[in-house]
């Protein structure tokens, strides 16, 4: 299997691939009794965009949900193996996992806008983490804001409830709630799966300008999705990577045939 | 391209650039035939009518068949290999158009430089015979394509040296007829058109060639040598 990040001549992105952010080594995760991650052995590239994609059932969301111990609210389910993290295993059960949230953000598949204003929606993660004077907060939010995009469209409705948004505004919404407590890593499971193609194209654009300051890893069902936003893609199958790399080399010359069917639409 | 898509009208638009490809090809070969007969036989009007219909056609199949590929890259959003199998095609229909254009020239210059007779033999026999390797040069490229055989794909690169060989010696012959007797100049140079001709219908088909390892290999192979693209084809 595929283990480290693509080499360096398969990589056509200017930005250097300095460093690794992530480290995943001999991952292993169970649902019960059923395996639902395979030895996976994986970095994730800092400040670039890693995509995984595969058909339902793959293990592409459990993957991404092992990268901010999520699944350690279920009793159950467990991992094994080893998840490096600013020279941390992320799996130890000594991690402070609320620490550990802050740092590796989450938005999820349908925008879960709290039901609050649109400006203590972004302030009560803040809070948890700092005690800012209101000044600080209140530049804090707008930051955090017009970092996701959407500051421009509810700068004059701050009072207001974050569900009266659409849907696409709720997504960015969320998203800037998750950067707001400035995460390093923004873990995105099918986030624009519930939008319309012009609130997915903001998001998508969004996350070309969320790179700069952003490890981001997204998983996707759409790859046309995949192909446009992300610098390196990841093709799983039944808990097994199968195929890591470029994403240009991916969606150009994979190197598998598995991985070629899945993306031409001839799987299954 | 041995699995069928899930979504099978994609497979049906699939293949109706490819087989477009092989039946404006199919205009094509018959096209060179008509023109290989006019530059044997006295002049013959009817011939060059059809040399002209069919550069008409194969015209038309070009701009059809690049439409459909535009349309399957707009619905259907193609990766990997039928992404280079769609691009390819494009291609392909341009290079096929190109030699209708060398074929319907060829045929046309045929019939000005008849009324030479020191040139006959030159004409009949090496312009003749290259024009002949030219057509099966378009006939195995279209083969390798229809089979998406890279091996027969390389073969053609040699081909295509032999045609470029075989156009310096009727270079070279030409000259000599031209220095013994100036008469012969503007009938000679009419041949040295023909001779380009088939030249460049060559070179065609080696770029249909090429693009029949791109499609199959993912490596762009143009402006490689003949040897690099046999390593090329050697890699499993």
């Amino acid at each position: 299997m595929a283990t480290l990040v693509a080499p360096a001549e398969a990589r056509t992105d200017s930005a250097p691939l300095t460093s690794v952010k992530m480290s995943i080594r001999g991952l292993d995760f169970y649902y019960g009794k059923f395996h639902a991650l395979k030895n996976i052995n994986l970095d994730i590239a800092e400040r670039h965009v890693t995509a995984f994609i595969g058909p339902s059932g793959c293990g592409k969301s459990t993957l991404l949900r092992t990268l901010n111990r999520m699944y350690s609210l279920y009793p159950g389910q467990r991992a094994t193996g080893q998840i490096m993290f600013n020279n941390e295993n992320l799996l130890d059960a000594t991690v402070d996992l609320n620490m550990l949230r802050a740092k590796v953000g989450m938005v999820f598949q349908k925008p879960t806008p709290f039901p609050m204003s649109i400006y203590e929606n972004i302030a009560f993660g803040i809070r948890l983490y700092e005690n800012l004077p209101q000044r600080q907060l209140d530049e804090r939010v707008e930051l955090a804001l017009a970092k996701a995009a959407i500051f421009d469209e509810v700068k004059d409705k701050l009072k207001q409830s974050g569900m009266a948004l659409s849907g696409g505004q709720q997504q960015r919404l969320c998203i800037a709630r998750a950067i707001a407590v400035q995460p390093e890593v923004l873990l995105l499971d099918e986030p624009t799966s519930a939008l319309d193609p012009i609130s997915t194209a903001k998001v998508e654009e969004l996350l070309s300008d969320l790179k700069r300051d952003y490890t981001i890893a997204i998983v996707t069902h759409n790859m046309q999705q995949a192909a446009r936003v992300s610098d390196l893609t990841a093709y799983m199958y039944l808990g097994d990577l199968i195929e890591f790399g470029a994403t240009d080399q991916i969606f150009l010359r994979p190197m598998r045939k598995e991985t070629e069917d899945y993306i031409t639409g001839r799987f299954g | 391209m041995t699995q069928d898509h899930t979504n099978k009208q994609f497979d049906v638009e699939m293949e109706g650039i490819r087989s477009g490809v092989l039946s404006m090809g199919g205009r094509v070969e018959k096209q060179l035939t008509r023109a290989i007969k006019a530059l044997a036989q006295e002049e013959d009007s009817d011939l060059l009518d059809a040399v002209g219909a069919d550069e008409a056609a194969i015209n038309q199949l070009q701009i059809s068949i690049d439409q459909q590929c535009a349309q399957i890259i707009a619905r259907r959003q193609p990766a990997a290999v039928d992404l280079r199998m769609v691009l390819t095609v494009s291609k392909v229909v341009n290079d096929l158009e190109r030699i209708g254009d060398e074929v319907k020239k060829m045929a046309y210059k045929a019939a000005q430089t008849r009324g030479s007779d020191q040139l006959t033999r030159v004409r009949y026999y090496d312009v003749g015979r290259a024009a002949s390797n030219a057509l099966a040069m378009v006939q195995h490229a279209l083969d390798a394509f229809a089979r998406l055989d890279v091996e027969r794909a390389a073969s053609i690169i040699d081909e295509d040296e032999a045609i470029d060989a075989a156009f310096s010696a009727i270079l070279r012959q030409l000259i000599s007829y031209m220095m013994e007797d100036p008469r012969t100049i503007t009938p000679a140079l009419e041949i040295v058109f023909i001779a380009k001709s088939i030249e460049r219908i060559g070179d065609h088909a080696k770029n249909i060639a090429e693009a029949v390892v791109q499609v199959v290999k993912g490596k762009d192979v143009r402006h490689s040598s003949a040897k690099q693209i046999r390593a090329e084809v050697a890699q499993s």
